[in-house]
């Protein structure tokens, strides 16, 4: 056993010299960055994993349209976002889900100002189904007794499709609980103080829900109608049996008739001023509003009011 | 008498001040690491935590709006059954491939397999997870005609490639560690080398290989995000190996992050910590008491 102490010993070593080298490198070359360029300013931008793509690219964009602002984004979910907001350590939080009163509270006991609220957009909650799936369109209520506590269907045969292969068991694909998205969709669709049932897979991204249905022939998922692909189906969604189905699309989101349709917020603390207001103004701007589009999701209506 | 210069000898002191505050550094950030745990964890373990519930429900609704419920079952569960699993393949795997590295392998072939191992080692445990997301997973559902690829067995094997490096490293340390003389004597009295290995070098080195085997099983339950990623982060108590789970560790990770700083929801992830920390510390204790058997005969 002493051979195993020394090799020990040495690897420690090693491992000790690198991270002292690392640490130096690492003081060096943020002291020359830093000096460089000192003006810059920065906007802390986290939340929504929904939004994540759609905030990166706003961010990109505005780097063209004002050099000296640095738009920083971030994503991990709508919860991460306000748990920022709440500790005051952002300065826009992404979330696809109203803020709860609670929330409110927590943020202007913790920092002293009310979180405000901007809806930047739409996004029809699509739900997601493998390529192979029959299935063309789905109620409320049968997602309800899908994903819900003690709900009935278990079985893709319970809804009279039948799969080819032997995937018969409905394979749920859900969020983890801080995201926007499952929020909105346990109370929206689950009703309030209802719960998901037990042994979904819980997926950390919107992108991996879609990811995951992809490669899993007898699975289901919902996330935000931007990350379709070509690879996963999306369905149409009717209010109650015997309603007319509709798509998740751009028409169907701002006529109202698309059911699990939800607004895209940013909040800031406080009145937004200086640099960050300047940027929620331009993120109202046509230019704005196209890239709201070239992510995949429905811009707010031409002619409505912009609160910037 | 020959005097040293006071420079030296107050550079030595100081010296071996440094050294032995590293070495002494060790301790007190594991007993820091332990208290700062606790000290989040322990407001609510002492005031509303039912114990019960965490050990014996499986109903884990950390965020609910009507009716929160904390049941850790279906966790543990999930973090035992890909360890026994990963154990399964690797316990095995490992021992054999130290056998065979330490008394059956040509010098050359030795070195090059003792470096392959650890470079197995060194593959960050993200990329496992990836590669159970992405090429197991539709593997799985091919072979087995699985409705879904992320699985305890996922979980498992995955677990056992990351541990196979730590059970074959430290085995054949221990069977390196026993005398030559005993080869010799076996050797002469005229056994096979099979007969060698089966009836000498493994009762001699067993608390040695046992010990490999414990750090293997520590490894495995302290595993995260390859587990997080392979294993389809469902809370369920598996039936079979086709079963997607959710382990302790991947909660912690891919809940704290969310959970305001001392809610409930944050101290029970605590809570979950001081019961890991619980685990690996008794694995690692009863591996390192072994090995001191080893040292003492």
């Amino acid at each position: 056993m002493r051979t195993l102490r020394l090799k020990a010993d040495s690897r420690f070593i090693r491992a000790a010299i690198i991270l002292v080298l690392a640490t130096i490198l690492a003081c060096l070359s943020l002291g020359c960055s830093g000096s460089k360029q000192p003006e810059k300013t920065v906007i802390q931008n986290t939340g929504s994993d929904t939004m994540v793509n759609l905030a990166q690219a706003w961010a990109e964009e505005y780097a063209k349209v004002e050099p000296t602002v640095s738009v920083e984004v971030s994503g991990g979910g709508s919860g991460t976002g306000i748990a920022a907001l709440i500790n005051g350590t952002v300065d826009i939080a992404n979330c696809s889900r109203q803020l709860e009163q609670q929330e409110m509270d927590q943020a202007k006991k913790n920092t002293g100002k009310l979180p405000h609220e901007f809806t930047v957009g739409y996004d029809a909650l699509a739900i997601y189904v493998h390529k192979a799936n029959p299935l063309e369109e789905i109620t409320l209520d049968q997602l309800a007794e899908i994903y819900g506590e003690s709900g009935k269907f278990t079985k893709w045969s319970q809804l009279s499709v039948k799969m080819p292969g032997i995937a018969d068991e409905i394979i749920r694909v859900s969020r983890q609980s801080n995201s926007g998205t499952y929020y909105y969709f346990r109370e929206v669709i689950l009703g309030k103080g209802r719960d998901f049932k037990l042994g979904s897979r819980d997926m950390h991204g919107s992108k991996d829900v879609v990811e995951l249905v992809s490669k899993t022939p007898g699975a289901i998922g919902y996330s935000g109608m931007g990350y379709a692909t070509s690879e996963v189906k999306t369905l149409r969604i009717a209010g109650k049996a015997g309603d007319k189905a509709f798509a998740p699309n751009v028409e169907n989101t701002l006529n109202h008739s698309y059911p699990i349709a939800r607004p895209l917020f940013m909040y800031t603390l406080g009145e937004p001023a200086g640099e960050v207001k300047k940027y929620l103004g331009w993120v109202y701007s046509e230019t704005g509003q196209r890239i709201v589009t070239q992510s995949g999701y429905v811009p707010l209506p031409k002619t409505g009011a912009r609160p910037l | 008498m020959l005097m040293r210069p006071r420079r030296e000898v107050v550079a030595e002191t100081a010296m071996e001040m440094l050294i032995r505050l590293c070495g002494i550094s060790a301790i007190l950030f594991v007993f820091g690491i332990f208290f700062f745990v606790f000290r989040e964890g322990s407001g609510f373990l002492f005031h509303g935590f039912k114990i019960g519930e965490f050990f014996f429900s499986i109903e884990w609704y950390p965020t609910s709006q009507s009716h929160v419920r904390y049941g850790a079952l279906a966790l543990i569960a999930g973090t035992a059954s890909v360890t026994v699993l990963a154990m399964l393949f690797a316990v095995p795997f490992g021992i054999g491939a130290a056998i065979f590295i330490s008394e059956f392998c040509r010098p050359r072939a030795k070195e090059t397999l003792k470096i392959t191992i650890e470079l197995l080692a060194a593959i960050p445990s993200v990329v496992w997870g990836f590669i159970g997301l992405t090429v197991m997973n539709s593997l799985i559902i091919r072979l087995f005609n699985a409705p879904i690829g992320l699985n305890v067995l996922n979980g498992g094997l995955i677990l056992a490639l990351m541990s196979v490096p730590i059970i074959v490293s430290i085995g054949e340390d221990a069977l390196k560690a026993v005398p030559d003389s005993y080869r010799e004597a076996a050797l002469a009295l005229g056994v096979t080398r099979w007969q060698m290995v089966y009836r000498v070098l493994l009762p001699a080195a067993k608390n040695g290989l046992l010990a490999a085997v414990l750090l293997g099983v520590g490894r495995a339950v302290g595993e995260t995000m390859a587990v997080l990623m392979a294993t389809g982060h469902a809370v369920k108590i598996p039936a079979s190996l086709m079963d997607s789970v959710r382990t302790l560790t991947a909660t912690i990770a891919a809940e704290l992050g969310e959970a305001a700083v001392h809610s409930e929801h944050y101290q029970v992830l605590f809570i979950i910590g001081i019961l890991l920390f619980s685990i690996t510390f008794a694995v690692n204790l009863t591996a390192d008491l072994i090995v001191r058997g080893v040292r003492h005969k």
